[in-house]
């Protein structure tokens, strides 16, 4: 551990007043430095942005500036008024607000503070609401969803009136997603509220931390240039190195798949020599296999647990209590944002898949050590072949330092226009000075008036071409020029509606007996939820893994799923769940820089090492910057392998619009598999001989022109983009959110967002939620910015090798090849295919009399 | 592919289906033509559903009526009907008609000129729809065919309705199909819904219990430019 410097040696004009100085000498502690220099800049008027590693005295140095002053604050004399809110502290998750209360609530009773702390999340009583806005307490500890509501009520204005300092937690988190385009949007609100407001952002390291310090300050300041355009940094090094290795299994290590079963002896053992393991993986099946592996082996009987965001509330405290009391040897988790906060005792971290980024790994890694000073111990396990470069790149990053945290993207029109709401719920508006305040918000701060403009009207009567609407107007501009709600039933709707949070539909999973379809009685005990789209494609008998058991699917009834236990059997239908993330640009990079170097495998497993040798024997290992394509029969049938490493979603993306044109060209391509790694395309035409032919060339096949028609016209009847709709749909406000325990409502009440697609689509195909459709499907399930970017590093560069069979570097994805489901598109085909079986039955005539 | 082009000689002779002894088409788009009749049905337009919504504060498209008729235009001008059926609920609710746009309603006037035209009263549309020409009636009998919105109770044979929405599913190679579908079993059938903004129920809802022969039921999924016959036994619900 470093020196801490002595408080006498810090800058002389920091105020830590006595009661705190006394408070860490009876503690036998000092001030970090980190703490004390977050103190004087905050003290000196600025917002300052802290990114420190797990363990280091974060959350005190966030709060030190509001307790120092609350400290010095004139008490409150009989019949003065109350005082509104200090400071607002802000988090992801509803757990860190509760886990504050408790850690922060410590330091101030011992110090003798009198500064009240409350939380405020969506599970705190109405009553404790309402007396919170009659009596608010010092420091409010809450979500972005809360200051939404907060904001868009009408006593907003004073009750922020006091309000000094925001705390935003875990802010690297925060910024990425749409929650943090409200959560700019609202603290834009309040900076308007209150001029002189200071932020202080509490993150773990990113690759670019201007774009936080953005975003903690007022972007085009309204006033002239006097404020700073970015927040104050500190950045706190350090940390002991973590201890990170590979598995270097005695086992093979498979050549496709994702389940790591080959190493469960090898993780079994390494739990044993452990007193806490914390297991994490990527996806919510991968943990129930896991799980399941591991207690086919556990023949001490440990105290093993699973742990995923699916699974019903109560079991997930139990398991975090056991957790917190050190009653467990080992937890099976798929992200440290499903997790409470207290951990433990955890010595030890392993990563099973690969990490997919350089920056997720350090972060799992370094929350599950809380001590700072000491190394965390970690073991990556690959499932794959691949997976090894992978792990071995993430690791050598890992102690590089390299980050690879995504770019921050623009502000989502649909978060605009609910906060364009609910800023009219709170008060009238005029669109001239909401316009200035929604661009202080870093994320929405190149948005230009016309689009800005066209979300107001978008509010107000839905912003269609047709104007059929301006009778059932929610918002409503006066003759003064502010705009109003009609009425206040919109107002109710809107706090209803609120965040942006949108859960895929989910059906409650439930046991009973095997066999009873759960209509006699109502059944045991509720296991967790699972995506309906899911269970959809199950039929009575089936067994899948859930909940750490395998489960016999019985039938659904309402919004329940009913199942039976099913012990013994092996599930027959893999659970593809979702949070799969794709493989950073970063690692990408890395992965191919490894495989063009020959003296890096040294560091590999012999046997995947060997897989790379063979590889440059039978076929060629691709340079870094170049695209290798692999053409080669099998079967009846024709390959194409191209292994770009992009990650699995701009591989979709490439896919389908390859299929496209592999099909204009004659090629006749029958379906295509994407892997985080490569694209496998199978054709009945012989694309090995069509390129030689330059009929069509690879480089005219591969030509960046794909992006523009092809991709519109894929697009335009694409599931991927439907389903983003309709998450823009939900969060503009466009139709309702259906809330828990509503009774799906009847067919004539709602429409499906599908169906609103289909006409928008065709009758004002340029409507501003469209648009923001497409911005998001490009950024998010389609990626195409990256697709873009690889078509244009791969000019000239592509390398075509035309085998007689098939690779080793294509056999991992060779065999992903009917496992995982073709996504979307092929609907007719499986019907065909079902109403031949009719016809071939009982004959084309048959439904004639 | 050989294979594939003996299908498509097939698809107009599979296309004809039997009911009570009148042969029809199940055309893909989702209406009935019962060529010896000249006769189209189609059910459950919904017109002005989008602004029945907005009334209450749902924004969505004002384009449904426009999206329907624009398809039963295409439908009407190849097969050149001479009588139309609208089998009820053809507005969303009893306003409907007078909130329609100008020029849909022209457009829907146009597309009435020259034919008979019948309104069968739904649930959504008791009434006459206001202002518009065509003959409203609560039920309509033609030959051994019986036209209404809801489904009797009873077996009627040759009865043709609307009203449920049907719409079937099936499960092949772990994916799930839905589509809206025809739903018939030689006696009598139940329409797709037409409207550009109407859900749809699955055929083994409790809501049809009692309305078919099982043996017999099948359901006429809607492609995209074909109709996909499918047994009972290959049904999904939900």
């Amino acid at each position: 551990m470093t020196e801490q410097p002595r408080l006498a040696e810090q800058n002389a004009t920091v105020a830590l007043p006595e009661p705190f100085i006394r408070w860490f000498g009876e503690k036998g502690w000092s001030p970090r430095a980190h703490q004390i220099e977050l103190l004087a800049k905050a003290q000196a008027g600025q917002s300052v942005l802290l990114i420190a590693p797990t363990g280091a005295g974060k959350t005190l140095a966030g709060f030190l500036p509001s307790l120092t002053e609350l400290a010095v604050r004139p008490r409150r004399k009989p019949g003065q008024a109350q005082r509104g809110i200090h400071t607002l502290y802000i988090s992801p998750l509803k757990a860190l607000a509760v886990d504050i209360e408790r850690n922060l609530g410590k330091p101030v009773e011992e110090i003798g503070l009198p500064v009240t702390i409350e939380t405020r999340t969506g599970d705190t009583p109405a009553h404790k609401r309402q007396r919170q806005k009659l009596v608010p307490p010092d420091i409010l500890l809450t979500t972005p969803e809360q200051l939404a509501l907060l904001i868009s009520a009408g006593d907003a204005r004073r009750f922020f009136d006091d309000l000094r300092y925001v705390v935003l937690d875990e802010l690297h988190s925060l910024v990425t997603s749409k929650r943090g385009h409200l959560l700019a949007l609202g603290l834009a609100r309040l900076r308007s509220f209150v001029p002189g407001l200071q932020t202080i952002g509490l993150s773990a390291t990113v690759a670019e931390p201007d774009e936080l310090r953005r975003w903690l300050v007022s972007q085009n300041p309204p006033k002239g240039p006097t404020s700073p355009d970015m927040a104050e940094l500190i950045v706190v090094t350090g940390g002991a190195k973590p201890d990170i290795s590979i598995l270097d299994s005695e086992e093979r290590v498979p050549w496709a798949g994702h389940s790591a079963r080959y190493a469960t002896p090898e993780i079994y053992r390494e739990i044993k020599r452990h007193k806490t393991t914390l297991l994490f993986v990527n996806t919510r099946s991968q943990a129930e296999l896991l799980f399941q592996e591991l207690w086919r082996v556990n023949e001490d009987n440990l105290p093993i647990a699973l742990h995923h965001g699916s699974l019903d509330v109560a079991q997930r405290r139990r398991v975090e209590k056991a957790m917190g009391d050190n009653a467990l040897r080992a937890i099976v988790a798929t992200s440290t944002l499903d997790l409470g906060i207290d951990w433990g005792d955890v010595d030890l971290v392993v990563h099973v898949g690969a990490p997919k980024g350089a920056s997720r790994l350090a972060q799992r890694i370094g929350r599950a050590n809380h001590r700072m000073d000491e190394p965390s111990k970690a073991i990556l396990i690959p499932a794959n072949r691949f997976e090894v470069l992978e792990c071995r790149a993430a690791l050598d990053a890992n102690y590089l330092g390299a980050q690879d945290t995504p770019p921050l993207i623009n502000g989502g029109l649909d978060v605009l226009a609910q906060h364009v709401l609910g800023c009219a719920c709170g008060a009238p508006f005029r669109a001239d000075d909401l316009f200035e305040e929604v661009r202080t918000a870093a994320p929405y701060a190149s948005l230009d008036r016309s689009t800005f403009d066209r979300v107001i009207d978008f509010v107000a009567t839905g912003g269609y071409a047709l104007k059929n609407y301006e009778r059932y107007a929610r918002i409503r501009l006066n003759k003064d020029g502010f705009w109003r709600v009609s009425n206040p039933r919109i107002a109710q709707q809107y706090r209803l509606n609120v965040g942006t949070i949108i859960e895929v539909p989910a059906l409650n999973v439930r046991y009973v007996k095997a066999g009873s379809k759960g209509s006699a009685s109502r059944g045991g005990k509720v296991l967790g939820k699972i995506e309906e789209a899911f269970l959809e494609t199950l039929t009575h008998g089936d067994t899948f893994m859930f909940a750490g058991k395998v489960l016999r699917f019985e039938g659904i009834r309402e919004n329940e799923c009913f199942v039976s236990n099913a012990p013994g059997s092996d599930a027959k239908v893999p659970y593809y769940g979702g949070g799969k993330f794709p493989l950073s640009t970063y690692l990408a990079e890395q992965v191919r820089i490894m495989l063009d170097d020959p003296q890096r495998w040294k560091k590999l497993p012999e046997q995947v090492a060997d897989w790379l040798r063979f590889q440059a024997d039978k076929s060629v290992l691709p340079k870094r910057d170049d695209l290798l394509i692999e053409t080669f029969p099998r079967g009846n049938r024709h390959y194409l392998v191209a292994y770009p490493f992009e990650g699995r979603l701009a591989h979709q993306t490439l896919g389908m619009l390859l299929t496209r044109r592999l099909d204009r060209a004659g090629a006749r391509p029958l379906g295509f598999v994407a892997t985080d790694y490569a694209l496998a395309i199978w054709s009945l035409g012989d694309m090995g001989t069509m390129f030689k032919a330059r009929k069509p060339s690879l480089s005219a096949l591969f030509d960046q022109d794909m992006l523009g028609d092809d991709l519109e016209a894929w697009l335009a009847d694409s599931w991927l983009l439907k389903r983003t709709f309709r998450n823009c749909a939900l969060i503009s406000g466009l139709i309702e959110k259906r809330h828990p325990g509503q009774e799906k409502s009847g067919r004539q009440v709602t429409v499906s967002t599908d169906l609103i697609y289909d006409v928008l689509r065709s009758h004002e195909p340029d409507h501003i939620l469209l648009q923001a459709t497409r911005a998001d499907a490009a950024t998010g399930l389609l990626d195409v910015s990256r697709l873009a970017d690889m078509l244009s590093r791969i000019q000239g560069r592509i390398v075509h090798k035309a085998l007689e069979q098939i690779s080793p570097l294509a056999v991992p994805i060779m065999l992903e090849i009917g496992k995982m489901p073709v996504n979307g598109e092929a609907d007719e085909t499986l019907l065909m295919d079902a109403a031949t079986l009719v016809e071939e039955a009982m004959g084309p005539g048959m439904a004639e009399e | 592919m050989n294979f594939s082009l003996a299908r498509a000689s097939l698809i107009a002779e599979a296309d004809l289906v039997g009911i009570a002894g009148e042969r029809a088409v199940c055309d893909p788009r989702g209406v009935l033509y019962f060529p010896d009749l000249r006769l189209l049905a189609v059910s459950d337009l919904h017109l002005e559903k989008g602004s029945s919504l907005a009334r209450r504060g749902a924004l969505i498209p004002p384009y449904d009526t426009g999206a329907t008729l624009l398809r039963l235009q295409a439908v009407i001008s190849d097969y050149q009907p001479s009588i139309v059926i609208s089998l009820g609920d053809s507005f969303h609710d009893g306003g409907g008609a007078q909130r329609m746009h100008a020029s849909f309603r022209e457009r829907l006037e146009a597309l009435m000129a020259g034919r008979d035209w019948f309104w069968v009263a739904g649930n959504h549309d008791p009434e006459a729809p206001a202002d518009l020409p065509g003959e409203t009636v609560r039920e309509l009998a033609i030959g051994s065919l019986l036209f209404r919105h809801e489904p009797s109770k009873l077996r009627v044979e040759g009865e043709i309705a609307g009203h449920l929405h049907p719409c079937a599913r099936i499960v092949q190679q772990g994916r799930s199909v839905r589509r809206r579908c025809f739903a018939g079993d030689g006696g009598r059938m139940i329409m797709p819904a037409f409207g550009a903004y109407t859900g749809s129920l699955n055929v083994l809802d409790r809501a049809y219990a009692g309305l078919f022969r099982l043996d017999t039921l099948m359901a006429y999924m809607l492609g995209t430019d074909r109709i996909f016959a499918i047994s009972r036994s290959m049904l999904r619900p939900g």
